[in-house]
């Protein structure tokens, strides 16, 4: 069962005159790819009334909205991940909640706030009460501020992780631009951190040193914005590991730290 | 499948795999990459390029899957005497990265290997980055190609046919439509940096510029060599330009000599 753990969707207050044709391409990608599941967030509007690593809470609240919308529309292929903003911690609950009663089956954190902010600790406990995964943004290796996101690396996230070692945590798109092998070498020993695979870039030794670093167990399959060089590495992997691994990275994994029932 | 877009040899900012011969032949067996245009990968930060090119010649000589894309640094005293050599070698491109070999992009020096690759009849080829620049080595700090040095290449010959690889659906489009027809029926690009669904960069450029315009190239082993051939796959295309894209191009630009300048 191949999931992608790191889709998104866009809907009519994203600014793109275009959004339905990019949601049907990537669900019809996804059918020529053969995934499963699309486990997919809206990002706010996308930039178009509020920035779009900084939602405003009404933002917020709509996407999650129209995420349940998609998944409803698409019982068998799209599951969602309540996005919030940790900046407005009473709004960020209670749209977990509110998520969490609604078949929604992960949290996402952008790029608001710091990965090892305290401010992020509610967020974290509302995950583990409701069983829910973290998806979290991270720049791979932040040598310094970059504008328009509070971003995050992982050594950052894995001090976050370290402070809710019953929380699973994946660590967003190692192909999605930065320094991967700084990431690769700050997972290593965390355990409630998986990574997921996703992003445009298709370097050359990455997935290799990312099974060396953490084994097949911890790693995830997804594609984020760019299915061709999802489908790239999940071919380079069926080449490189023996099927079962290939199941574990391609959905195995993600069936495990999901809440039960979540594919079914 | 003809893969414009190789390497041998290692990376001088880390570590990768699969840079020998026999490395790279797996690749392409792996994605089923017939042949593959290779340049000697450590030879583009040298500070004398061509002394690569020996080797590769002898690396290219001993593979039918290899041809060899021969580097020419034209800021350098008798760098003629490279091309010269190149074209002997049977070379089917030269390439100059201007940004590595640390030289104005639209420089004097450019514009006369521009116009001498043009006069040989030989395509040349230039990689806009060779990486993500979010990715590069602290130290690796050399600028990426741009597109106005591209149009300034390709008006600075009439005769110069010019393979740019690595770039993406912004940079193609300010070329292409930046270019005469006849300038930019010169110009061809490799997929290795389009991006497809669900933003569709590379179906959208094929139905704006044609297939003729697009060659089939990775970059490994400093990328997949998976990448272009799934690329293509979530395309609808039809066989032709399928095969426009994946071969037929490349066999026409390897085989045919431009007319004299």
């Amino acid at each position: 069962m191949l999931i992608d753990v790191h889709a998104h969707f866009f809907h009519e207050r994203a600014g793109r005159a275009d959004w339905q044709e990019r949601n049907a391409s990537r669900l019809a990608a996804g059918e020529r790819i053969g995934i499963r599941w699309h486990v997919a967030s809206i990002l706010g509007s996308w930039g178009h009334t509020s920035p779009v690593y900084f939602p405003s809470p009404d933002d917020v609240t709509f996407a999650n909205r129209r995420l349940r919308d998609l998944a409803a529309a698409h019982p068998a292929r799209v599951r969602g991940y309540v996005v919030v903003n940790p900046n407005h911690t009473a709004h960020a609950l209670a749209e977990i909640a509110t998520g969490a009663g609604q078949g929604m089956i992960g949290v996402k954190l952008a790029a608001s706030r710091r990965a090892d902010d305290p401010l992020l600790d509610p967020v974290c406990q509302a995950a583990r009460e409701h069983r829910l995964p973290v998806l979290h943004h991270v720049w791979q290796h932040r040598r310094r501020e970059w504008p328009g996101q509070e971003a995050s690396d992982g050594v950052e996230l894995c001090r976050l992780a370290a402070r809710h070692p019953e929380v699973w945590f994946v660590l967003a798109h190692i192909g999605g631009g930065g320094d991967w092998l700084h990431t690769l070498r700050a997972a290593r020993g965390v355990r409630n951190v998986l990574l997921d695979l996703s992003g445009s870039g298709v370097d050359g030794g990455m997935l290799d040193e990312a099974l060396r670093a953490v084994g097949a167990e911890r790693l995830v399959w997804g594609a984020d914005v760019t299915l061709c060089t999802g489908w790239a590495k999940l071919r380079y992997l069926e080449r490189r590991l023996p099927p079962a691994d290939v199941a574990l990275v391609g959905g195995g994994n993600a069936q495990r730290i999901f809440p039960p029932g979540a594919f079914a | 499948m003809i893969d414009v877009n190789a390497f041998l040899g290692a990376y001088p900012w880390r570590r990768v795999p699969g840079t020998s011969a026999t490395g790279l032949i797996e690749a392409m067996d792996r994605a089923a990459i017939a042949s593959a245009w290779v340049s000697h990968l450590p030879g583009l930060w040298w500070k004398d390029p061509a002394a690569g090119n020996g080797w590769l010649f002898e690396a290219v000589a001993r593979e039918p899957r290899f041809r060899s894309v021969a580097t020419i640094h034209p800021g350098l005293p008798g760098w003629e005497d490279d091309l010269t050599t190149a074209v002997g070698a049977g070379a089917v491109a030269v390439r100059a990265d201007p940004g590595y070999l640390g030289l104005s992009p639209a420089g004097p020096e450019m514009l006369a290997l521009v116009q001498a690759a043009g006069g040989a009849g030989i395509p040349l080829l230039a990689a806009v980055r060779l990486e993500d620049g979010r990715g590069r080595h602290p130290l690796d700090v050399a600028p990426e190609l741009t597109p106005w040095a591209v149009r300034q290449w390709i008006r600075a010959s009439a005769t110069v046919r010019l393979v740019i690889t690595h770039a993406d659906r912004g940079f193609i489009e300010e070329v292409h439509h930046g270019s005469t027809p006849a300038e930019a029926g010169r110009i061809w690009w490799d997929i290795s940096w389009v991006w497809g669904p669900p933003d569709d960069h590379l179906a959208l450029l094929l139905a704006t510029m044609g297939a003729a315009r697009f060659l089939f190239g990775s970059g490994q082993p400093l990328r997949l060599a998976e990448t272009p051939g799934a690329r293509l796959d979530l395309l609808s295309l039809p066989a032709a330009d399928r095969a426009a894209i994946t071969h037929d191009n490349a066999a026409q630009l390897a085989g045919r000599r431009s007319p004299p300048a």
